[in-house]
């Protein structure tokens, strides 16, 4: 067991792990940030997307201790993100969840795609969504709804702030 | 399931890996963006004592211009070359490929040397590396040595490296401006491992003209010469003969890896260079 110190959603998070424990299981069982889901454990469902220094990782196999230092972000931690809120009024609006399961992980692809990808059509979003698994709703409404915000985006002057891309 | 219990030690430099790979006495493996080995530690698919994690040693994150090559180094992620932040030596080859490798979330963690060093015969940096016959740049408790990628992947999982080595980087050749490749890889939705790959480089300025033939279930083949390229297109013995060599038995599969290394070789003849990763 050793303490790992990781800047989790802009707080320092001090907590103890053993080194085989997976960001995802640190972040669930020892901190308290059930967000972000586990399914396949093995990198290909993408349901424990999380941000590590700002980029979208696989948190169930990257190692916990192995982020000694760095900042995570969590889908808590986007509580006030304004484009997280416009994307989950345009998941809400065009019905892209069910259960709900694997909703944290899109969310953290399509902040991904919006942000690295503001010229995405249909197509580049279906295939930048290829590693994150919905067993609910067939996908159209995901697609829909991250095309609704690039739209948004595209089409309106979108103010730069702190959390805008 | 969860992975059973290791100990995770990051190295300062590749010395120190070295030392602690020897001192493991084989019970100890490498790690950086632990995106291959995460998900076999996870499955238990893999089982280690120590992981000797060169992710973050900053001269391996690297990487220089030198005359004739870009040296990467091997903990340079897929994604940072996605995106262009190295400089462009082989005419969109590097980049468009690392594009298709995965899925983002594993490219911004995933390496070009635990690529390398992992040997999938599958992975898509297996095959680029050997088509150009990129060095691969290693250090062992003797210090620093290379080996052409040719020699470096002995077989599926398997490479030239010893216990104690790791490997440091890559030599890329740099293309001249006549080059063209040709990159084609197969599987049924983006980001699986490939069921096929076919690829194909010509530089008459660097002499070469070379096809492979990857996703086998060994390492990547090759042929080289422009005359054995064009026998290659053409209907008759010469792709037989490869898919042999391949050891490919079964007649699905045997058709699959011809027509992706024909459309590959075909591709070479568009006027643009980039060529498109097919899926």
């Amino acid at each position: 067991m050793r303490t790992i110190t990781l800047q989790v959603n802009g707080q320092v998070m001090a907590a103890p792990a053993e080194d085989r424990t997976h960001l995802a299981d640190h972040l669930r069982e020892h901190l308290g940030l059930t967000a972000t889901h586990i399914g396949c454990e093995h990198g290909v469902c993408g349901a424990c997307t999380v941000e590590l220094e700002g980029a979208p990782v696989r948190s169930c196999i990257t190692l916990a201790t192995a982020c000694e230092g760095l900042s995570v972000r969590t889908l808590e931690g986007l509580a006030d993100d304004p484009l997280t809120a416009q994307l989950r009024e345009a998941f809400s609006a065009e019905h892209a969840l069910q259960c709900g399961y694997c909703t944290p992980g899109m969310l953290m692809t399509a902040r991904d795609i919006v942000q690295r990808l503001p010229l995405a059509d249909e197509a580049r979003v279906r295939h930048e969504l290829a590693g994150n698994l919905c067993r609910c709703t067939g996908y159209r409404g995901i697609v829909r709804a991250i095309l609704r915000v690039l739209d948004v985006r595209r089409g309106a002057q979108v103010p730069e702030g702190p959390h805008a891309a | 399931m969860k992975a059973a219990a290791f100990e995770h030690v990051r190295a300062e430099d590749a010395a120190q890996a070295c030392a602690l790979l020897a001192a493991s006495d084989g019970g100890a493996k490498v790690c950086a963006g632990s995106q291959s080995l995460g998900p076999m530690l996870n499955l238990r698919l893999v089982q280690v004592e120590r992981l000797v994690d060169l992710g973050r040693i900053p001269a391996l994150r690297a990487h220089a211009l030198r005359g004739d090559v870009l040296h990467i180094g091997a903990a340079v992620t897929h994604a940072r070359i996605e995106d262009g932040q190295l400089p462009d030596v082989t005419l969109g080859l590097l980049p468009s490929v690392a594009a298709h490798i995965a899925y983002r979330a594993v490219r911004n963690r995933g390496t070009l040397g635990g690529s390398l060093a992992h040997a999938d015969p599958a992975a898509d940096w297996v095959s680029v590396m050997r088509l150009l016959d990129a060095a691969i740049v290693i250090v062992g408790p003797d210090g620093e040595r290379t080996t052409p990628a040719s020699a470096f992947f002995v077989g599926p999982f398997t490479t030239a490296l010893a216990p104690d080595e790791v490997i440091v980087g890559v030599d890329v050749p740099v293309f001249s401006s006549q080059a063209r490749w040709a990159y084609r890889k197969l599987c049924r939705k983006p980001g699986e491992f490939a069921d096929a790959i076919g690829a194909a480089w010509v530089d008459p300025a660097r002499g070469v003209a070379r096809a492979l033939m990857g996703a086998l279930s060994s390492a990547p083949i090759t042929v080289d010469g422009a005359e054995a390229l064009s026998a290659l297109r053409r209907d008759g013995p010469a792709m037989e003969r490869l898919l042999d060599r391949a050891g490919l038995d079964d007649p699905d599969e045997r058709e699959v890896h011809a027509e992706i290394l024909r459309r590959a070789l075909c591709d070479l003849d568009t006027p643009r260079v980039a060529t498109e990763v097919s899926r």
